[in-house]
């Protein structure tokens, strides 16, 4: 038995066999046909319909929204452009592999000329390619393996393609042998609650079929182990899975100390799903989100409705924390800052874009005044990327003058933690978004892949940050609210509370998890939990020194 | 030819789902149907092509029908054009 280590997601142990992800297929070489175009066209004619076949009975199978997406994909195998154009090239001596891989590229970059919605379909029209050349070159297609037995999928990492068609009653866990604990495969495996480890080097090398046991508390992948250790890790797995399972219900920790989970949402389509998964209000309703395709400002009319609906959803005095528009650098809204900038994640965005046009917030908040006059849900309001006590003493003004009742900011740049104790003199409460507080404060941009790798939110700088507004919310007795994907890492969850927060906030289906880690902890334990991360002295260790406190 | 001019009633325009519903009964027509947008054709059968034309909602755009039954497939493409699939 050998043992391999990588970053791990979760606290779950499974035990299953390898299924490996192929390989994305390499580009078909231009070499000349030796077949002739007839027996070119032959192949092509037989591996689009096979494809086609294929991916109309994967359709079948999936019902639902996931068949919609599939059909579409078929019509693009059988599409008779796409094969006129494909003929033309195996007509000018192409093989049929590049044939179809440069007819299809042509659409592709068509799709992502057209920019948008249809942008984004480009990667089911590369989909479709790959399948269309691993059957031509007689190899598995590219993308998730399918089987009727749960199994461990091992790939390089995934891409946001591959993740949508997991079948999560399948995947036991993800294993990657690339990607670090921000890479979209940890932020997927967070969400969906897939126990993962990343970055497990010769994870690769692992057969399929090969019976491993994956440990994404510790990031350890144990392979062919013995008769013993699998009955033992699976007593394990399964006193871990049913820790898991606690009854859906108010957020607290081991003493009885209370700490609210909160949904975080971008449209009032979630509520449901939110309140089944148990959350206990909204602490981050993103209103970006419902107007990104819009050319110009949403109406005060056009709000009224959105945020009405959410506040039904959340009846008899729950909590529903709203943010004012965020403009970003990785949300641009035209309407708002159209201006191209050489550092947007230091420009003019957030609360700075919207008091550069002050009537489209003035609009939003008078569009919230009034669904909260009519909801007797608890409407909290607040501004993204607030930098200085002034801003705060300038937005919340605005706001209770159009009638907000709470008013907050955001703390999302170092300058307002380090200034929390007047910060929150002005504001009613403060959230702590610790995605751009992580790349604030270590100064790497979020959307850079090249320093992906500081974007860890246990960073202890980072945390000693959250220390600072957890103190003064406490000497003030101001709420101290995290939202971000911090909150959704069960065990950085209890070190976030033991550094002041008093609520959490993370996407619903994260709340399972973390609501069963806080009660594994007192007030007490959460406290020397954080302590121990703060002595660290970086991401990794702060890590470690949290894990080496918790029970074997 | 026989040929009708409509406008696109899908709230986001002919793409992805809509294009799909709308192809799929152009191919079904057993006869060539043309779809025209600002001047540039594409064959209605073809899911890419008719992406390829950028249609949105509101857009006007020709139907070109050749063949038996060309008023009735014009009908009925007509019909599919002018619901809003993503109501």
């Amino acid at each position: 038995m050998s043992t391999l280590t990588g970053v791990g997601i979760g606290r779950a142990l499974v035990v299953g066999p390898v299924l490996r992800m192929p390989d994305r297929l390499p580009e078909p070489p231009t070499l000349p046909s030796t077949i002739g175009p007839d027996s070119e066209k032959d192949r092509v004619t037989g591996a689009l319909a096979a494809t086609a076949q294929d991916i109309r009975a994967r359709g079948e199978k999936a019902g639902g929204k996931a068949q919609e997406v599939l059909e579409a994909q078929a019509l693009m195998a059988d599409d008779p452009t796409l094969r006129s154009d494909i003929d033309t090239r195996v007509d000018n001596g192409a093989t049929a592999e590049r044939a179809v891989f440069e007819a299809f590229a042509g659409f592709r970059d068509m799709l992502v000329g057209l920019g948008g919605y249809m942008a984004e379909r480009a990667t089911d029209l590369d989909d479709v390619a790959q399948r269309v050349i691993a059957r031509l070159s007689g190899v598995p297609a590219p993308g998730v393996p399918e089987s009727d037995t749960p199994f461990v999928l091992v790939a390089r990492d995934l891409a946001p393609a591959d993740t949508a068609l997991l079948d999560l009653e399948k995947v036991l866990a993800v294993v990657t042998s690339e990607g670090g604990p921000t890479s979209h495969t940890a932020i997927l495996a967070r969400e969906k609650s897939i126990p993962a480890i990343v970055s497990a080097r010769g994870a690769l090398d692992l057969a399929d079929g090969t019976v491993v046991i994956a440990d994404s508390s510790t990031g350890e992948i144990r392979v062919a182990p013995d008769e013993e250790q699998l009955s033992a890790a699976r007593a394990e797995g399964a006193r871990r899975a049913a820790r898991a399972s606690v009854p859906v219900g108010p957020g607290a920790l081991a003493d009885g100390t209370r700490v609210p989970l909160l949904a975080n949402l971008g449209s009032a389509d979630g509520v449901d799903a939110a309140v089944a998964a148990g959350a206990e209000g909204v602490g981050l309703f993103r209103t970006e989100f419902l107007f990104l395709d819009a050319k110009t400002a949403p109406t005060v009319s056009q709000q009224y409705a959105h945020y009405a609906k959410l506040l039904r959803g959340f009846p008899g005095g729950k909590k529903v924390v709203v943010r004012v528009l965020d403009a970003g650098a990785d949300k641009p809204l035209s309407f708002l800052n159209d201006a191209p900038e050489e550092n947007p994640a230091l420009g003019l965005r957030g609360l700075r874009a919207l008091r550069a046009t002050e009537q489209i917030l003035r609009d939003q908040l008078t569009a919230l005044a009034r669904a909260q006059s009519e909801s007797d849900a608890d409407l909290w309001v607040m501004a993204p990327m607030v930098s200085t006590v002034e801003e705060t003493r300038y937005f919340v003004a605005l706001a209770r003058e159009l009638g907000i009742r709470t008013a907050g900011v955001m703390v999302e740049v170092p300058s307002s933690a380090l200034l929390a104790d007047r910060v929150l003199l002005e504001a009613d409460f403060a959230s702590i978004g610790t995605n751009d507080l992580t790349q604030y404060t270590l100064a790497a941009d979020r959307l850079l892949g090249s320093v992906a790798s500081f974007q860890d939110p246990w960073h202890p700088a980072v945390l000693r940050l959250v220390r600072e507004v957890g103190r003064a919310g406490a000497a003030l007795g101001k709420p101290v609210g995290i939202c971000g994907e911090a909150a959704a890492d069960p065990l950085l969850a209890v070190v976030l509370v033991g550094l002041g927060a008093t609520s959490l906030s993370m996407s619903p289906s994260a709340l399972g998890d973390v609501r069963a880690e806080l009660l594994q902890h007192t007030r007490e334990q959460a406290v020397a939990l954080a302590e121990a991360a703060l002595g660290a002295e970086d991401a990794a260790g702060a890590r470690a020194a949290a894990r080496a406190l918790l029970p074997v | 030819m026989p040929q009708r001019t409509v406008v696109v009633a899908s709230t986001h325009g002919l793409h992805a789902r809509p294009a799909a519903i709308f192809t799929q009964a152009a191919a079904k027509a057993g006869v060539p149907v043309q779809l025209t947008k600002n001047g540039k054709s594409v064959n209605a059968a073809s899911i890419l092509g008719v992406i390829s034309l950028g249609i949105d909602h509101g857009d006007e755009v020709q139907l070109s029908v050749d063949g038996e039954g060309a008023e009735g497939v014009l009908d009925e493409l007509e019909g599919l054009l002018t619901t809003d699939h993503d109501a």
